[in-house]
């Protein structure tokens, strides 16, 4: 997309981003991002990075202490979450991401902005993940983890968002529906949709991106194409190598 | 109740559905068992006779839980202050009906609104302000707690503690299959009961009660999801309060007014909404009438004055046997 040298416009940018669960303690530390439309991003970081930190606060589950996040020229953080959404970001977040009472039906249902009962889009959401549409009688709670997967996809495309953001779509699935995963993103971003993921899977994900970014200990350290990072000796070693499990020494490395 | 009872029991997780089938009609079973044996002892008559007064004081609790469940389900709230929003219902409804003589209909409306509007300003002014800046569980409960001393020291200051009577007919009856039932708990088992199956239509099939019931299940889930949080706990409140209000008219209408009345009812309330299943609104009416007809019927066979006692030993009994509610899941609605 980015290839042919024109530079679509950035439709979200955070631009260092402070942030927090603990007053005093900062997990973010001035962590820079940029998503231009259409593109797929992906960032990706040892564990404790501050990866989903990073897009609860973009979603307003957090309050940033200092920095700023630009949707389409707009200053969103402080804003509430369900603002958010109804600006056109969405957010599958990584765990609990499913209304485990609700049916299948009903969790799509929710995830409508608007009054009345969106049939047509929920059939749509049916083609795109044909599973849900036999299951729709189902509560979502009793469903295998990619189908809840699936189902929270579904949701959060709903209201036919400019942005997903998606906190580690392909953890703790099966390989078959990592697979399957991966390809409904592709698909999404080919209907027009900017993705935002992080992914542990860092290569897999990085190979079909457009961009990434390495965030460690709160800050982005590298950004790139998804395969120059990948094909980058020093971000192979200290970050995509050992999958996540990293010793103190390699951290500090990283910090000079 | 039956068709609930269908869905719950068709849930394709067999295990689960196995388990709530069998729970159900052991207690059916079980309570058919107690009352045949009262029937045999007792007569047909004294058991339909005194199982009308059970129903008639199930239904108040069935009121006063459903507003109960429905923030506890949300917020992880056991609102204490329930039982004397329940009584400030049944004293603005004695100012509404006997003070200014106006028609027991529109003073049982007025109660409901006005202690509605304790609902707001209690989540408004307190609660929502106090979650805001981090308040757990604990600080939360004892806030309620403090909210219910307000409430009955507002309700003593300006009504004192001499008991006060709505202006209905008690002493009027029907005669249905040779069963005299009073006109008053006529009304309030038909009130009741419809106004908790309208309740419990509502959330199950609407678009609020959906989102309440996401709500309960996530709450920041649901707030990512794009529902206005705050905005559907501000109409749980409102329900909650409402429901409370019309509670209080109901035990009003059947016993006498007296500041404590209220506080008093709570623990049966508590009961009903442990037994039905924490967070269920079906299970809180179910469970208040089941609670009311066998604190009646213990009457039958044990001294009166243990009423209250039988009706916790009940719950104990219940509780034993399965911790999560007779009509509870694991996680419930």
């Amino acid at each position: 997309m980015s290839e042919n040298g024109d530079k679509p416009a950035d439709i979200l940018t955070t631009k260092d981003v402070v942030a927090g669960y603990i007053p005093e303690v900062d997990i973010l530390n001035g962590a820079s991002m940029r998503a231009a439309q259409g593109e797929v991003v992906t960032i990706v970081g040892p564990n404790g990075a501050g990866k989903s930190t990073l897009i609860k606060t973009i979603f307003g589950l957090l309050t940033p202490r200092s920095g700023s996040i630009v949707y389409r020229g707009d200053e969103i953080s402080g804003l509430r979450p369900h603002d958010i959404t109804r600006r056109g970001l969405s957010y599958v977040p990584q765990l609990d991401n499913v209304f485990p009472t609700l049916t299948v039906e009903e969790n799509l249902e929710l995830g409508a902005l608007a009054k009345g009962k969106p049939t047509e889009r929920i059939e749509r959401m049916y083609e795109l993940f044909p599973r849900l549409g036999e299951r729709r009688k189902q509560d979502a709670g009793t469903m295998s983890g990619g189908e809840r997967q699936m189902v929270a996809m579904a949701r959060a495309l709903m209201p036919d968002p400019d942005v997903l953001l998606l906190d580690e779509p392909s953890a703790g699935l099966a390989p078959a529906f990592v697979d399957a995963i991966f390809e409904k993103v592709k698909e999404v971003n080919e209907a027009g949709v900017t993705i935002v993921m992080v992914e542990q899977n860092a290569v897999r994900a990085l190979a079909m991106s457009n961009r990434g970014y390495v965030l460690d200990l709160g800050k982005d350290r590298y950004e790139g194409r998804g395969q120059d990072l990948i094909n980058d000796p020093k971000v192979a070693e200290l970050y995509l190598g050992g999958g996540g499990g990293r010793t103190e020494a390699q951290a500090e490395q990283a910090e000079s | 109740m039956e068709e609930v009872a269908e869905r719950r029991g068709a849930r394709p997780l067999a295990f689960l559905g196995d388990s709530q089938r069998r729970a159900r009609i052991l207690t059916f079973a079980a309570f058919a068992l107690i009352l045949l044996v009262l029937i045999v002892f007792e007569g047909l008559h004294d058991v339909l006779q005194t199982s009308i007064n059970g129903l008639s004081l199930g239904a108040i609790y069935a009121l006063g839980a459903v507003g109960l469940t429905l923030v506890y389900g949300i917020l992880k709230l056991v609102n204490f202050a329930q039982g004397d929003m329940l009584a400030f219902g049944g004293y603005i409804a004695y100012l509404a009906n006997v003070t200014w003589g106006l028609p027991f209909a529109v003073a049982a409306i007025l109660a409901m609104v006005f202690v509605a509007l304790i609902g707001v300003v209690y989540e408004r002014g307190l609660l929502g302000p106090m979650r805001e800046r981090g308040a757990g569980i604990l600080q939360l409960l004892l806030i309620s707690i403090g909210v219910a001393f307000i409430l009955r020291a507002i309700i003593t200051f300006i009504w004192s503690t001499n008991f006060k009577q709505l202006d209905v007919n008690r002493t009027g009856t029907k005669e249905i299959l040779g069963l005299s039932i009073g006109d008053t708990q006529l009304m309030v088992i038909v009130v009741g009961v419809s106004v908790l199956v309208a309740v419990g239509l509502l959330l199950r099939y609407t678009l609020l009660g959906k989102r309440m019931r996401a709500l309960s299940d996530n709450l920041d889930l649901a707030e990512t999801s794009g529902i206005n949080t705050r905005q559907v706990i501000l109409i749980t409140w409102i329900f909650a309060g409402a429901l409370a209000g019309l509670a209080g008219v109901m035990a009003g209408a059947i016993t006498d007014l007296k500041p404590e009345y209220g506080f008093a009812l709570l623990l049966p309330i508590f009961a009903a909404v442990v037994l039905g299943g924490i967070g269920d609104a079906f299970g809180a009416l179910f469970g208040g009438l089941l609670l009311g007809v066998v604190i009646e019927l213990s009457t039958l066979v044990i001294d009166p004055k243990w009423k209250v006692t039988i009706g916790f030993a009940v719950l104990i009994l219940v509780l034993i046997i399965r911790p999560q509610g007779l009509l509870g899941k694991a996680r419930t609605v």
